[in-house]
C-alpha cells in the first residue's frame, strides 16, 4: 500500500514542475498589462513604470522565473493584487468554501442519482428508466448559472423560504472559530446550533444548483455499469442460486458496478471544484473558482498561478485517493497496481 | 459586536423590561435591533486595499479610505434637484477648526479634540507626515496631487503642534480644492511608523489592511471579495456623530440578485445596478431610486487624429453627424444620462463643462462630408471598447457600427478586456474607440488640460495637438489662478468652440450614478468620487 503511494507521488512530481513552468509563461503571454490595469484610472506613463517596478514586471523573464521558484520553495505564492491578501491564505479559506458546497452538492447528487441509476438498470425500458433519461438530459443540459437563477427567483425571490443569496452566511452571523474550513462542521464543533443551521439554509439552494447539474453523468453511468453487471454470468448464476433479488443487485451487482461510477465522482468533483464560477457567483459564494477568474480578469498573476498549483495538486491526491479506493472495492485492482 | 454578544445583550434588555418569552423569540427582536442600526450595502465588487495611497488601490478601496480617515477641509453640501450634492466652491473644516488663505500658503489650525481611533491626539506632525507620504509614494496619489500643485514635502510645514502651513510653489485654482479629495487624508503617523519595514517606508502593507485614522468609521472586519465591515468611531470629530452604527458592504457579482434582495428589502443600498434595472425600478414604489449626472464627466467616440481618415476634420465631423444619438439614448441608456448633442442651432457656448454638441444624426449631411473628404465609398476601420464596462459599450458600439455602415464606413468591433483596455489607450494606436473620463475637481479647464491639451496626457486618447487650443487652456489655467474672470470666460468658450469644431472626439452623454435604496434610507449625497459617504446615510 505505501509503495503504490510512494510510486503515485513519484509520477505526480514531473507534472507539477510541468505546470509550475507552463502557468508562469501562460500568465506572462496573457495580453493585460497588470501594471497599466492597477496604475489606476488617472495613471501617467510613469507611474505605470513606478509599479511595474515595484511588482517587479520590469525585469527579465529568467529572473522573474527564479523569484517565483525561489519564493514558491518557502511556500510563498505572492501576493493578490486585486484583493490585497497573500495567495496562500486566500486559498486556504476560499478552498474549503468551495469543497463544502462541492460536496455538499456531490452527495446529494449522489444520493438521488445512485438509487435512480439502479433503478433505472433493473426496470429497464420502464417508466423510471424514461425518467431517469429525461431528468439526466434536462439536468446536464441546462447550465448552472440558468438554474442556479432560477433556484433563487422561485425560492428567495417568489416563495421566500431560502435565505437571501449572500454566501456562507447571513450578514447577523458570524463565522463559526475555524477549524476545518467547512462552516457545516466548524459550528457543529463550537456546539453551536444557531450557525450550523443558518449556514445549512445558505447552502441548500447553491447545493441543489451544482446537484442538479452533477446528477446526470453519474445516474448515466451507474445506470450503464449496472446494465453491463447485470448481464454478466454471475449475476445469472446467483439468480439461478435463487437469492434475493435485493441481495443479487445490492451485494453483487451494484459492488461490481461501483468501479466506473467512482472514477465518474472523482472526476465530477475536481470539475466542480474549479469550475462552478458560476455557481458561486450568482450565489455570492466566497470559493475558489470565481477568485481565479477575477484575477484572470485583471491579469493578477499571483492568484491565478497559486490557483492553477492547486488545482494540480488537488488532482494529484484525488487521483490517488481513487486508486486507493479502487483498491478497496475491487482486490483484482490492487494486485494490478 | 458579534453575535453571542448581542444575544446577551438583548436577553438581558428582554429581562429588564419584564419581558417572558422564550430565548428562539428573543432572537428576532435583537435581530431587528441590530437590523435598524447596521446598513447592508450590496455591490459588485469590493476594495483590494483600504489606503488610497496603496499600490493599486482601486475605486471600491476610494470609499473604504473616505469614510475611515479625514482630510484637513471637505465640502459642505448644497442642494441639486433635490439630492443633497457637494458644493465645489465651499469648504469647511472637517480637522481643521480654523484655515486661511494667504498669498502663497494657506494655513490650517487642527481641532482641538480631535483624536485618531487609537485615542492618540491629531497633531500637525500627523498631517505632514501623511501629506508627504501623499507626494511620495508614487503612482496615482502622487499624480493626484501634482494636479493641484502638491509636488514636493517642503510645502508642507510644521508651525506648532497644532499649526499646519501649506506653501504653495505657484498659483494653482486647484490647489485648495484638491487637499479635499480623497487622497490628502490623515494618518496616524506614529502607529504607521511602528509598523512600517525598511523595505516599506511609508507602511504601505500595514495600511493596506488596518484603517488607521480619524475618521468616523473603521474596518473591523474585511474579507476580500466577500464583505467589508465597519463600526462607527464614536469620538469623531470631523462632524456630527453618524446615525449608522455598523455597515455592513456585501459584494454580490450578480446583478439579478442585487435587485432581487433590494426588492425583497434585504439590501438596504445598492449601488451599481445596471440602467436597465434602474429605469424599471423607478416604477417601484417600494424604493428610492436617486441618478445624478457625473460630475465633469463625459463618455465620447473619439478618433486617432495622427493618422488616416481621422487626421481629417471632415472626415471626424462626418462621423459626428452619423452617429445614432437619440438610439443610444433610449436603448442603451434607458433615458438615464444627458444628451451632449443636439443643441439648437441659436445656442450660445457656456462657461462651463460639460455642455452639448450642435451635431445631431443627419445622415446626408454625413455623407456629403465623406464625400467631400475624399472619401465618397467610405472606408474600413476597427471600433473598440473596453469590456470591464460591456454593459454600455457593447450595445452602444453596435449601434455605431450600424450606423456609421450608412455612409459606407465598414467597422469592426474589437473588444478589449479591462486588465488590457488601459494599455491600448496608452498606446494611442486605436483608430475609433469610446471611452469615459471624467475628473473629479470639476473645472473645464482641468478636464480639457487631461483631454485635449498638446502635452498628450494618457488621456487626450485622440493624439490631438493643436497650437489654438493648449493657448485656451494655458490662458484659462493663468486666468484662474489670477481671478481673471472676463479672460477666463472667454478662454473656456474659446477651448469648448474650437473642440467642438475640430471633433477629435465626440461627446454622447453624461452618464449618470444609480444609486437605489429602501425608502427608510435617507441622507444619501452626492460626491465628486461618486461612492457612498456613509457618515450622513440614516435609517428608519
Amino acid at each position: 500500500m505505501l509503495k503504490l503511494i510512494a510510486s503515485r507521488l513519484a509520477t505526480a512530481i514531473p507534472s507539477l514542475i510541468g505546470v509550475v513552468i507552463v502557468t508562469f509563461l501562460l500568465t506572462r503571454v496573457l495580453p493585460g498589462d497588470t501594471a497599466a490595469y492597477f496604475a489606476g484610472p488617472a495613471a501617467t506613463p510613469q507611474a505605470i513604470a513606478e509599479i511595474r517596478a515595484k511588482l517587479g514586471l520590469d525585469k527579465p523573464l529568467p529572473v522573474q522565473f527564479v523569484d517565483y521558484v525561489s519564493a514558491l520553495a518557502k511556500g510563498d505564492l505572492g501576493t493578490s493584487l486585486s484583493t490585497g491578501q497573500s495567495v496562500a491564505h486566500e486559498i486556504t479559506t476560499r478552498l474549503p468554501a468551495s469543497a463544502e458546497l462541492t460536496l455538499s452538492g456531490l452527495i446529494l447528487a449522489l444520493v438521488i442519482a445512485v438509487p435512480f441509476g439502479i433503478a433505472a438498470a433493473v426496470k429497464q425500458g420502464s417508466w423510471i428508466d424514461h425518467a431517469c433519461r429525461i431528468i439526466t438530459t434536462a439536468g446536464v443540459s441546462l447550465p448552472v448559472f440558468f438554474t442556479g437563477l432560477l433556484l433563487v427567483y422561485l425560492f428567495y425571490f417568489r416563495l421566500g423560504w431560502a435565505p437571501a443569496p449572500l454566501g456562507r452566511l447571513d450578514v447577523f452571523f458570524s463565522a463559526p472559530e475555524t477549524v476545518t474550513g467547512f462552516y457545516l462542521i466548524d459550528s457543529l464543533i463550537a456546539l453551536d446550533g444557531e450557525t450550523f443551521r443558518a449556514a445549512l439554509a445558505q447552502l441548500v439552494v447553491p447545493a441543489l444548483t451544482l446537484a442538479i447539474f452533477a446528477l446526470a453523468p453519474i445516474a448515466r453511468i451507474t445506470r450503464a455499469s449496472m446494465l453491463q453487471v447485470l448481464a454478466s454470468e454471475f449475476v445469472r448464476t446467483a439468480r439461478a442460486a435463487g437469492l434475493t433479488s435485493r441481495t443479487v443487485i445490492i451485494t453483487y451487482a451494484f459492488r461490481n458496478a461501483m468501479l466506473p461510477v467512482v472514477t465518474t465522482l472523482g472526476m465530477v468533483f475536481s470539475f466542480l471544484l474549479g469550475a462552478n464560477v458560476l455557481v458561486e457567483k450568482v450565489f455570492a459564494w466566497p470559493g475558489i473558482g470565481s477568485y481565479a477568474v477575477e484575477a484572470l480578469i485583471t491579469s493578477d498573476f499571483a492568484p491565478v498561478q497559486g490557483f492553477v498549483l492547486a488545482m494540480a495538486i488537488l488532482y494529484v491526491a484525488l487521483n490517488l485517493i481513487i486508486d486507493l479506493a479502487y483498491g478497496i472495492i475491487d482486490p483484482r485492482a490492487r494486485s494490478e497496481a | 459586536m458579534n453575535r453571542r454578544e448581542f444575544l446577551t445583550s438583548a436577553s438581558a434588555t428582554a429581562a429588564a423590561a419584564g419581558a417572558t418569552v422564550a430565548a428562539p423569540a428573543v432572537f428576532s427582536p435583537a435581530k431587528a435591533q441590530a437590523r435598524a442600526e447596521t446598513l447592508l450595502i450590496v455591490s459588485e465588487s469590493g476594495p483590494n486595499n483600504l489606503d488610497i495611497h496603496g499600490v493599486g488601490t482601486n475605486v471600491p478601496g476610494y470609499e473604504a479610505s473616505w469614510n475611515c480617515y479625514d482630510r484637513l477641509i471637505t465640502h459642505p453640501m448644497k442642494d441639486v434637484n433635490g439630492t443633497p450634492y457637494y458644493d465645489r466652491d465651499k469648504f469647511e473644516g472637517e480637522l481643521a477648526e480654523d484655515m486661511s488663505i494667504g498669498d502663497m500658503s494657506v494655513t490650517f489650525k487642527l481641532k482641538k479634540d480631535a483624536t485618531f481611533q487609537d485615542g492618540t491626539p491629531v497633531t500637525a506632525k500627523d498631517v505632514k507626515w501623511s501629506l508627504d507620504r501623499a507626494v511620495s509614494v508614487g503612482g496615482f496619489p502622487t499624480f493626484q496631487m501634482k494636479a493641484g500643485s502638491l509636488e514636493k514635502p517642503e510645502q508642507f510645514v510644521v508651525v506648532d503642534d497644532r499649526t499646519v502651513r501649506v506653501d504653495f510653489i505657484r498659483k494653482d485654482r486647484l490647489t485648495i480644492p484638491d487637499l479635499a479629495v480623497i487622497v490628502p487624508c490623515v494618518i496616524n503617523s506614529e502607529l504607521v511608523k511602528k509598523n512600517a519595514t525598511a523595505q516599506d517606508p511609508w507602511g504601505l502593507e500595514y495600511t493596506k489592511q488596518n484603517t488607521v485614522g480619524s475618521g468616523a468609521y473603521k474596518v473591523t472586519k474585511w474579507t476580500p471579495g466577500t464583505e467589508v465591515i465597519f463600526e462607527r468611531f464614536e469620538n469623531w470629530k470631523g462632524g456630527p456623530l453618524p446615525k449608522i452604527k455598523r455597515v455592513i458592504w456585501r459584494m454580490v457579482p450578480s446583478a439579478g440578485n442585487r435587485r432581487a434582495l433590494l426588492e425583497r428589502g434585504d439590501a438596504d443600498i445598492s449601488y451599481d445596478l445596471p440602467n436597465k434595472d434602474f429605469a424599471e425600478l423607478k416604477g417601484n414604489s417600494k424604493l428610492n431610486i436617486i441618478s445624478t449626472p457625473y460630475s465633469n464627466g463625459v463618455q465620447y467616440i473619439g478618433m486617432n487624429v495622427t493618422k488616416p481618415p481621422f487626421d481629417n476634420p471632415k472626415v471626424r465631423q462626418a462621423v459626428a453627424y452619423a452617429l445614432p444619438y437619440d438610439k443610444i439614448m433610449e436603448a442603451v441608456l434607458f433615458g438615464l444620462a444627458n444628451p451632449m448633442f443636439g443643441a439648437p442651432a441659436d445656442y450660445q457656448t457656456q462657461v462651463k463643462w460639460p455642455q452639448p454638441t450642435k451635431y445631431k444624426t443627419d445622415i446626408a449631411k454625413a455623407k456629403a462630408l465623406l464625400a467631400d473628404a475624399g472619401y465618397p465609398n467610405g472606408f474600413e476601420t476597427t471600433l473598440s471598447f473596453d469590456l470591464g464596462f460591456a454593459g454600455i459599450n457593447e450595445p452602444l458600439c453596435v449601434l455605431v457600427q450600424e450606423s456609421l455602415g450608412q455612409i459606407g464606413i465598414k467597422t469592426t468591433i474589437n473588444k478589449i478586456p479591462g486588465a488590457n483596455w488601459r494599455t491600448e489607450l496608452n498606446k494611442k494606436e486605436l483608430p475609433l474607440f469610446t471611452n469615459v473620463f471624467s475628473g473629479w475637481l470639476d473645472y473645464p479647464e482641468y478636464f480639457f488640460f487631461w483631454c485635449y491639451h498638446g502635452s498628450n496626457s494618457v488621456f487626450n486618447t485622440m493624439s490631438y495637438q493643436s497650437a489654438a487650443m493648449d493657448q485656451f487652456i494655458d490662458g484659462a489655467r493663468a486666468a484662474a489662478a489670477n481671478g481673471d474672470k472676463a479672460a477666463y470666460d472667454t478662454d473656456v468658450k474659446g477651448m469648448v468652440d474650437l473642440a467642438f469644431a475640430d471633433v477629435p472626439r465626440v461627446p454622447l452623454f453624461q452618464p449618470y450614478v444609480n444609486v437605489a435604496m429602501q425608502k427608510n434610507v435617507t441622507g444619501y449625497e452626492y460626491w465628486f468620487h461618486r461612492r457612498l459617504d456613509y457618515r450622513a446615510l440614516q435609517k428608519g
